[in-house]
């Protein structure tokens, strides 16, 4: 996937620190480092996976790219221009760029209006005329396997997967081009969630969207992405291909994470995910981070480098 | 499984949910049986009544929740039969119970070792200076580096799966025949996930203690259970060896639930395939169907489905299911 | 069934109390003020003076007609204006957070630090008796219990999903607070703003006793409470009739804002569904 383009989303030296409160008078020195310089792109119909555990800084990320979150330093870039830093676009601009599916359905309907009027609503804000309005919420509903009759239904009367479906259309209605998916299947039913997956799967062949997606679930990223990158303590430390990562994977964090997964027909033909031997670093470096359980939030991580070990496999490397 | 052997012999259990005049049931003819020293899991997804099910077996069942039927035997006991006060002698002793939450099951206002003590005092009747120092043991037999200083932590001062820790440490105090695990790792990150898992293993294995592992997710079950019961709006639906669930699912909902699991290493050599849903949604207490409760999804229904329960059939191998047209 | 006959009773009880407000001149049989026989005082009720009279000889029932103008203009004026300051303040102030919500925090810790009642006071000896004095009075020094209802409420509101959404679907603040935060926390607003009612009407029978509020002869339900304070064992009609006054509206006015809390909720609306 390289790009001989401008890929449609380029995140360039992103950090997030947040100022940590100290006493009862005096904000502290100390910074809370969500995220430290992380740079990834996306480029268009491509389904890139963030995968990391809590507090890696992964939602975070997500955050800042749909303009929730103000980024410390760094810029994110759409199409090449910055939206972030002094010549950000307005809201309304950057509402049809990206857009963000939330993890749960059921926090993430306004209670108090009908599917109708949280469909509508952006709509008519952006402009678009009554007549077409209507027009348009029946079609995105459709789209997303929902029967436009319901419409005036509050959230309240509807399941977990069909909020969710809810949800992924009123990320869609001003067609952005780029959608984070938060967790998107995380807190479905089980037996619901191959609908939801499918269906984000069909509609990004169909609206040629881009996903950034936050997950935790890995035989889900493994499923639907075609690059991942893996998280830790607010840095990338290995990104590459989909196969890459799975078959392939690098950095000692990425073996650990795959490592732990419990996977039952692994588990029941007593093979592990991840074979005894990695690869090891190439010669006059070390992988960082090495040993775990050592790092906190607040550290400054010492400098290091995302570096290819193989086409676009990177994994982040200290000199030795 | 031999009457002989079982330490839990649930039959028939019914659970209903009783608010004024309305009767919903909840859980209906399940039975099911634990070994001596065996880790039985019983795996289903929201509203399937697993965790109503692990509150019955510890006598934890509030209004409007109450059970109305069947029997369910500890040791060859019938605990139904048991007064408040004799089942509270079992409760924490012989039959303990660790949750998902550990933020919430645990005393915020409470120092952990003090947790931990309580149950040496309450169960075996030791002075809270002995059971100090056992609180202390208890820590380092699970694997809490610094035991001696971490007695005097509060639970907000140790991270997710210290407290994890500090929940079986107080659940296996008093050795008890049978620790009912209600989704334990499931508010975990996946790396600790697997060091709580591989601890409740070693330390379960080491002394001999039965386990009712609950768990909606697959892969923890198929790594820590012998055995599983399968269950779906309050049905059992298959009771087997987990092997054979797993390669050979007999019940319709079974197959299609690991059908459309995306699976680990399936598209590296079969490439995408688009993932076989199961239609409909899961039903709601309310809305339970007479007959068979998986029949509004199931591909193979039949008209006797929608309108009689499906009887328990034996598979042989240890296996029981319940449908009209099992494989 | 519940939630509708909060809704209609008190809704009852409110239209029939601000109806003898405004048909008062209508509805009364004699001047509030102007007919007053002493010959007439301190007799009970019967044909000609239904409530009976007061120490001036004054019909109590038309009194508490007239009265009633006063307490709603003063119950409701009020508490309108206290919640519109509370609301504007407190949700503001949970949405941006930073300095303006320390401003607004101090503010309010220093609003409840001063008792109410004391700094209305203080408001009216600056402006001088009257309505209007009593509407600005009372509806600048209780917003306090709003305010902080809706910072917090606001708080919590702030990260669920939807009102990110509105921020990336491009929504100005000003119309998430207004169409997102707002409408999703009516349930505890209303109840505080309609308990207020009562307190404003009670505050007002406390500063017309001390006379600051609605001067004598002006008929208002406190100052007619606190004229019937010495007449209480002689003529306790004087004071039974504005007591049962407030009592019935304060009552009315809360049932009715219970059941319209409930009536906007779509949980309990669509529950059939």
């Amino acid at each position: 996937m390289s790009d001989r383009q401008e890929p449609l989303l380029r995140v360039e030296d992103l950090s997030v620190h947040f100022p940590v409160q100290g006493g009862v008078f005096s904000r502290s020195r100390k910074l809370l480092r969500a995220v430290n310089n992380v740079s990834l792109s996306l480029s268009k119909g491509e389904c890139l996976s963030v995968v990391g555990e809590s507090g890696c800084g992964k939602s975070t990320l997500a955050l800042s790219i749909v303009g929730l979150q103000a980024p410390t330093s760094g810029t994110i870039y759409f199409d090449g221009k910055p939206i972030t830093g002094a010549e950000q676009p307005s809201r309304m601009e950057r509402a049809r760029m990206a857009q963000i599916v939330f993890q749960d359905p059921y926090a993430s309907l306004n209670p108090r209006q009908t599917v109708f009027t949280s469909l509508a609503a952006p709509l008519r804000l952006h402009g678009i005329g009554a007549s077409e309005v209507e027009g348009r919420v029946e079609e995105i509903m459709r789209l997303v396997g929902l029967k436009p009759d319901q419409a005036r239904r509050f959230p309240h009367e509807f399941s977990g997967g069909q909020r969710q479906r809810i949800g992924i259309a009123r990320a869609l209605v001003l067609n952005p081009k780029v959608v984070v998916l938060d967790e998107p299947v995380s807190a479905l039913d089980v037996s619901i969630r191959a609908q939801i997956i499918n269906l984000l799967l069909e509609l990004k062949e169909r609206l040629e969207l881009s996903y950034i997606m936050i997950s935790h679930d890995l035989s889900v990223v493994e499923h639907m992405s075609d690059r991942v990158a893996v998280m830790y303590f607010g840095q990338i430390v290995e990104t590459g291909p989909w196969n890459s990562i799975f078959d392939n994977p690098t950095h000692p964090y990425t073996r650990r994470l795959i490592g732990a997964i419990p996977d039952p027909f692994a588990e029941l033909a007593g093979t592990s995910l991840v074979d005894e031997a990695g690869t090891p670093p190439p010669a006059g470096y070390d992988f960082y981070p090495k040993e775990f359980g050592k790092h906190d939030v607040y550290s400054l991580p010492p400098p290091s480098q995302l570096v290819a070990i193989e086409g676009d496999h990177r994994v982040r490397l200290v000199p030795a | 499984m031999s009457g002989t052997d079982a330490l839990l012999e649930v039959k028939d259990l019914r659970i209903d949910i009783v608010s004024g005049s309305n009767r919903h049931n909840a859980v209906e003819n399940v039975s099911f049986t634990i070994g001596r020293g065996e880790t039985f899991g019983l795996v289903g997804e929201s509203g399937c009544g697993k965790s109503i099910t692990a509150l019955a077996m510890i006598g934890l069942l509030r209004r409007p929740l109450a059970i109305s039927g069947g029997s369910i035997r500890f040791k060859g006991q019938d605990l139904l039969e048991l007064s408040a006060r004799e089942m509270r002698r079992l409760r924490g002793n012989r039959i303990a119970m660790i949750f998902q939450e550990p933020m919430t099951a645990l005393n915020p206002l409470s120092p952990v070792g003090r947790q931990i003590a309580e149950m040496f005092v309450l169960h075996q009747g030791a002075t809270w200076q002995e059971a100090e120092k056992k609180a202390i043991e208890a820590l380092a037999s699970v694997q809490v580096p610094a035991p001696d200083q971490r007695v005097k932590n509060y639970p907000h001062q140790m991270s997710g799966g210290m407290r994890q820790r500090v929940m079986i440490a107080i659940a296996l105090a008093c050795d008890p025949d049978l620790l009912i695990a209600d989704e334990p790792t499931t508010a975990l990150d996946v790396t600790v996930q697997a060091e709580i898992l591989k601890l409740m293993q070693e330390l379960c294995d080491a002394r001999g203690t039965a386990v009712l592992m609950i768990s909606h997710d697959l892969g923890v079950i198929a790594k820590m259970c012998r055995r599983v019961g399968v269950m779906y709006a309050g049905h059992m639906a298959e009771e087997r060896p987990v092997a054979d669930v797993f390669r050979t699912p007999a019940h319709p909902y079974t197959k299609g639930l690991l059908s459309s699991l995306p699976r680990l290493g399936s598209r590296g050599s079969h490439g995408r395939k688009r993932l076989q849903e199961i239609e409909g949604v899961v039903p709601s207490i309310a809305d339970f169907p007479a007959g068979c409760r998986f029949e509004p999804r199931c591909e193979r229904a039949t008209a006797v489905c929608a309108n009689q329960k499906p009887a328990e059939i034996d598979l042989g191998n240890d296996g029981f299911v319940r449908c009209f047209h099992h494989e | 069934m519940g939630l509708r006959l909060n809704l209609v009773i008190g809704g009852v009880l409110c239209v029939l109390i601000i109806g003898a407000a405004i048909l008062a001149p209508w509805l009364a049989h004699f001047n509030p003020i102007m007919d007053a026989d002493l010959m007439n005082a301190e007799l009970p009720p019967d044909g000609q003076f239904w409530f009976g009279t007061d120490s001036q000889g004054r019909d109590v029932f038309t009194r508490i007609l007239y009265g009633a103008q006063v307490s709603l203009t003063v119950g409701i004026g009020s508490q309108l204006i206290n919640t519109t300051i509370g609301l504007i303040l407190g949700i503001s102030a949970g949405y941006f957070g930073g300095w303006w919500d320390d401003l607004v925090n101090g503010l309010t810790n220093l609003m409840l630090s001063i008792p109410s009642l004391i700094f209305a006071l203080a408001i009216m000896a600056i402006l001088g008796p009257g309505l209007a004095s009593l509407l600005i009075a009372l509806g600048l020094t209780n917003w306090s219990w709003t305010c902080r209802i809706a910072r917090s409420s606001t708080l919590s509101l702030k990260s669920q999903g939807y009102v990110q959404a509105a921020k990336t679907l491009g929504y100005g603040d000003g119309r998430i607070m207004a169409t997102q935060i707002l409408p999703n926390m009516i349930g505890p607003v209303l109840v505080i703003a309609t308990l207020g009612m009562g307190d404003a009407i009670l505050a007002e029978a406390a500063l017309s006793y001390l006379g600051l509020g609605i001067r004598p002869p002006q008929p208002s339900w406190g100052n007619m409470l606190t004229d019937a304070r010495e007449l209480i064992v002689i003529a306790p009609w004087a004071a039974i009739f504005p007591g049962v006054a407030i009592f019935l509206t304060v009552l009315g006015l809360n049932l009715f804002g219970d059941g319209l809390r409930d009536w906007l909720d779509p949980h309990m609306r669509t529950r059939k569904a």
